[in-house]
């Protein structure tokens, strides 16, 4: 069986801070991580691999600069067979639809595969979109928000979480799964898969290699565009409240929380 | 510049689950609403309802707003698969060109709308948070919530793009989107945002029923179940909403109020190290430095002065509300809402009042 | 972290200690050091992961990295627990006399264990025999097919619960320090018993206690080397332990600074936080310059290691300095934090506990400055 995950290289936004004054990301000395969901994905795609490890293959693959490639080799040194880089000026630039186009071309262009997780969402844009759209260009089913798997023969059944409870799904193979962080606990790498995958072969596609059409990728085949980007003004001082009865100040408080759309 | 004059009107899938209207439905057509009186013309704000012996639901869909309904309406759309929805809702919006959609940034919306997206090839914008097609509505947004400048933009610009708004980075910052080469231009957007208006049972609208063609075969997907599972929290990590007491609780019956207070507002009750020393409540609800750091949407502090240990564990809270007798201690100086007054009074007042809310 | 310089690989598995140290030792770091026992679980993560078999050759099934990498997986994961640590450093310090002296198959017997997370002993130590261990009186007495160990040994690592022990005992009381012999005996055998888990004031996560040898009967392939080699493969051990375990208390003097660097931008006195009070950035910045001295003792004692030219000076130096910068940066990581420094609620209280040992065990740090002493006037 092969599985393909599809991952990201992201900035720890927990590490992030903003220049309030342009309103731009100070992105100096902060450390870029295996995006949290998609390292779900890759524990679940390790997990199915580890019950049948002679006849199962695990892919990573992620569009990114050449320094995604560090991230690639994470994923290998966590269990990962092989990782795929796409890697093209061309390809800067792109927004979800873009992103999805150029993924799409590159797992056409590994061939065959039976499974491919992608994590729910990335947390630099959490946008939750690569994955569905990398599904309709594929033209496979999808499941999202897949909370646990049991896999029967080409058949998987899928918990699906919702905002009160989740679904049962049966869903045929190959199909697009996104994962959540309730599905797993991602494995460690270990020393000896960080001594491999320091020498492990990444290969790094470009937009020719992908065969992909140049006019569907990029910045400026983007249906997006940012318009502005900003910072939110940093809070104010507190409201105070303490004239009148109890039943007053409850009062102003709820409807100024309500006015703010607190509750 | 592309000619996009066949495309009118905002859609909004107004999300149903069990033949009852979401929430954040209610909250896009208000919204919906706003947005179609700032287009050209006669723009309408429509809702979107599929599923299966949905016509109960077109009367409410008037009532919070919409002009338009179009009703899918068929066996196989009861449950939702993303394979049905996507084929339904892209083939109507390909047949009546709506200039907007919109969706509740809900497990279901965020499963649709991307694929929709691409099956169109246009342009979907994630969780937003503001929308507008004015500009100078857009520019008194910047001007009074951001430190955005306005540069480039012109009070009197009528063109009517739509500006959407949402975080990025974890919410440190603010982009907005806009999707000038495609159309319909499509957003989610999160629930809990957006205003309805106010029900009007006596507003009625135009009622399409958008014939449904689907068959077996184009659902590659089987719901078996659909469970629905009162969600217990059971971490304070995960609680959306904290109450937490402190030594001006003043013993365990008063935690048994704080309880009662945290069961109406759907949260958790936490407790300052003065509280659980004095034996009144668990360790496990220990908010501070020592028990468990919290991140929630709203902390009340009730009772708690604010020692440095207790602030270390909560002062990332999105909203702090204290409630304090004494209007100078530290928690009331760092609180958003900070509420001078005693607990035993404030909270049965504010359990009352949300009940009736 | 600290700024060795590095490879790639080197900065990728620096970066995983540190990734398991703050997910798994820190936040159960405070439970487990009041309750005094190992966090089994975290110990087993770290065997899978391959913590325990970085420096064992590759003929034995480790991994065959160098010193440099070993010292600074320790001090990692020292930064989260030293207590923890000092469990892998001391059955790593067992297993180093086995490697210097022993035959392959003794070698291999070690490496089953140590590598796949079993915990091995050192017992030098006796009640009258610490800096001077000379003295010990444990004998091992040969007969017809092998020795007879009686004796007691005290404050050994892993006591309760290793599975192999390295005995050392005197073949030959005439002899002196030429009669002492290395055995390594296995913790199953009939005789071999342990005294109660001592309660220790820091790196509570390790245990210690006495070991004692009943009429322990072992093969004559039980010796590690030739009779009366004991004190010689002792000492040397000792010289190369000195530098992992001068890692430990450079682990404790980081995670020293980065609280005290936290916690002095967070607390406010006088209106403004401490962090701008030039006391404060002074201490800050003398804390700095001590671990930072201490980790390139500790870079340069293993790579002369790896170079093949152990100096007993030089890891004599980076012991001694390491934790007595231990000690001073731990215990001003206390003052910065004031009164809540002496609470338990806050974590600087234990790394001041913890770091005391660093200036006691493997070696008093008198005992290092007699090494280092006599190696210069000789």
């Amino acid at each position: 069986m092969r599985i393909i995950v599809c991952v990201k290289q992201v900035p720890d936004t927990n590490e992030i801070k903003i220049n309030p004054e342009t309103g731009t990301l100070i992105r100096d000395g902060v450390p870029s991580i295996l995006n949290p969901d998609d390292a779900n994905a890759l524990e679940a795609a390790l997990a199915i691999k580890d019950s049948c490890p002679d006849t199962t293959t695990v892919t990573a693959i992620t569009m990114g600069p050449p320094q995604a490639k560090e991230m690639l080799k994470d994923c290998i040194a966590m269990g990962a067979d092989e990782a795929i880089l796409l890697s093209d000026r061309a390809l800067g630039g792109s927004d979800t639809w873009a992103t999805s186009n150029a993924l799409a071309s590159g797992i056409k262009q590994i061939g065959s595969y039976d499974l491919i997780f992608a994590g729910r969402q990335a947390i630099d844009g959490d946008t939750a979109q690569v994955g569905p759209q990398i599904a309709e260009k594929l033209n496979l089913p999808q499941v999202t928000y897949v909370r646990s798997l049991k896999l029967n023969d080409d058949c998987l059944t899928v918990e699906r979480a919702l905002e009160n409870g989740y679904e049962i799904i049966d869903v045929k193979m190959p199909c697009l799964l996104t994962t959540i962080k309730e599905l797993n606990t991602p494995r460690y790498k270990t020393v000896q898969g960080i001594m491999d995958s320091e020498s492990a072969d990444i290969s790094v596609w470009n937009a020719d290699d992908i065969g992909v059409d140049k006019h569907t990728v990029g910045l400026k085949a983007s249906p997006t565009n940012v318009f502005k980007s900003f910072t939110p003004k940093p809070k104010g001082a507190g409201v105070y409240v303490s004239g009148g009865s109890p039943k007053e100040k409850v009062q102003i408080l709820l409807s100024a929380l309500e006015e703010k759309h607190v509750i | 510049m592309k000619d996009f004059q066949d495309y009118k009107n905002v859609w909004i899938f107004a999300e149903q689950r069990d033949l009852e209207l979401m929430g954040v439905a209610k909250e896009l057509l208000g919204e919906g609403y706003r947005l179609s009186r700032g287009l050209s013309g006669d723009s309408k704000v429509c809702a979107v309802i599929m599923g299966y012996g949905v016509s109960n639901l077109i009367d409410e869909a008037y009532a919070y707003g919409a002009d338009i309904v179009y009703t899918m309406d068929h066996p196989l759309l009861k449950n939702y698969t993303t394979d049905a929805y996507a084929k339904v809702l892209s083939e109507a919006i390909k047949s009546y060109k709506p200039e907007i959609v919109l969706f509740g940034a809900t497990h279901i919306g965020r499963d649709l709308a991307p694929r929709v997206a691409a099956r169109l090839n246009t342009g979907l914008t994630a969780d937003c948070t503001r929308l507008d097609v004015n500009t100078s509505d857009y520019m008194d947004y910047l001007e009074k919530n951001t430190t955005a400048s306005l540069n480039g933009l012109d009070r009197n610009d009528t063109s009517t793009m739509l500006k959407q708004t949402r975080p990025a980075f974890g919410g440190n910052l603010m982009a907005t989107i806009i999707t000038p080469n495609s159309r319909p231009q499509m957003s989610t957007v999160r629930p809990g945002v957006m205003a309805k208006l106010e029900r009007d049972d006596s507003h009625k609208g135009i009622h399409i029923n958008v014939a449904v063609n689907l068959e077996d075969d184009d659902i590659r997907v089987k719901v078996r179940d659909v469970i629905i599972e009162a969600k217990k929290i059971v971490s304070l990590t995960d609680a959306k909403i904290i109450c937490s007491g402190g030594r001006g609780v003043g013993s365990k019956e008063g935690f048994k109020l704080m309880e009662e207070f945290a069961e109406t507002v759907g949260g958790m009750v936490g407790a300052s190290r003065g509280a659980v020393d004095s034996g009144w409540i668990d360790q496990s609800r220990q908010v501070g430095q020592t028990g468990t750091t919290v991140k929630p949407k709203i902390y009340f502090a009730c009772g708690i002065s604010g020692a440095i240990q207790h602030l270390a564990g909560m002062q990332e809270s999105d909203i702090i509300i204290a409630i304090n007798k004494d209007p100078d201690c530290p928690m009331m100086k760092i609180a958003d809402y900070a509420l001078e007054g005693d607990l035993k009074q404030v909270i049965p007042e504010i359990i009352e009042q949300w009940k009736s809310n | 972290m600290g700024d060795y310089v590095m490879n790639d690989m080197q900065k990728r598995i620096r970066q995983l200690c540190r990734e398991f140290s703050l997910n798994e030792l820190i936040p159960t770091s405070k439970e487990y050091d009041i309750e005094g026992r190992l966090n089994e679980d975290a110990y087993r993560k770290a065997v899978e992961i391959g913590f325990t078999k970085i420096a064992w050759g590759k003929e034995y099934g480790g991994l065959g990295l160098d010193t440099v990498t070993q010292v600074m997986v320790t001090e990692e994961l020292s930064y989260g627990d030293a207590g923890f640590a000092n469990v892998m450093v001391a059955s790593s310090l067992a297993a180093r006399p086995v490697l210097m002296a022993g035959t392959e198959e003794q070698k291999q017997f070690m490496a089953d264990i140590v590598i796949h997370g079993g915990k091995a002993a050192f017992c030098l130590t006796e009640a009258n025999a610490g800096s001077d261990a000379g003295a010990i009186r444990t004998s091992a007495k040969k007969t017809e097919d092998g020795y007879i160990i009686n004796g007691s040994k005290c404050f050994i690592t892993n006591g309760p619960e290793a599975e192999v022990y390295i005995v050392f005992a005197m073949t030959d009381n005439s002899k002196g320090v030429k009669g002492i012999s290395a055995f390594l005996v296995p913790g199953d055998t009939p005789g071999v018993g342990h005294g109660a888990h001592e309660d220790k004031v820091g790196i509570r996560q390790s245990s210690a206690s006495d070991v004692i040898f009943q009429d322990v009967k072992v093969p004559f392939s039980a010796l590690l080397g030739k009779e009366g080699e004991g004190f010689k493969i002792a000492m040397k051990t000792l010289d190369i332990a000195r530098i992992d375990c001068a890692a430990a208390a450079v682990g404790i003097a980081q995670r020293a600074i980065d609280l005290s660097v936290k916690y002095a931008k967070e607390r406010k006195t006088f209106g403004k936080p401490i962090a701008k009070l030039q006391a404060i950035q002074f201490m800050i910045a003398d804390m700095e310059i001590q671990t930072e001295a201490a980790r390139a003792l500790v870079r340069q004692a293993a790579e002369l290691k790896d170079m093949g030219q152990i100096n007993s000076k030089i890891c004599a130096c980076a012991k001694a300095f390491a934790g007595d910068t231990a000690v001073r940066v731990a215990t001003d990581a206390v003052q910065i934090y004031g009164g809540y420094g002496y609470i338990r609620d806050y974590p600087v209280e234990k790394l001041m506990r913890d770091a005391k040992i660093f200036q006691i065990f493997d070696g008093t740090n008198q005992i290092q400055r007699v090494v280092i002493a006599g190696n210069m006037l000789k």
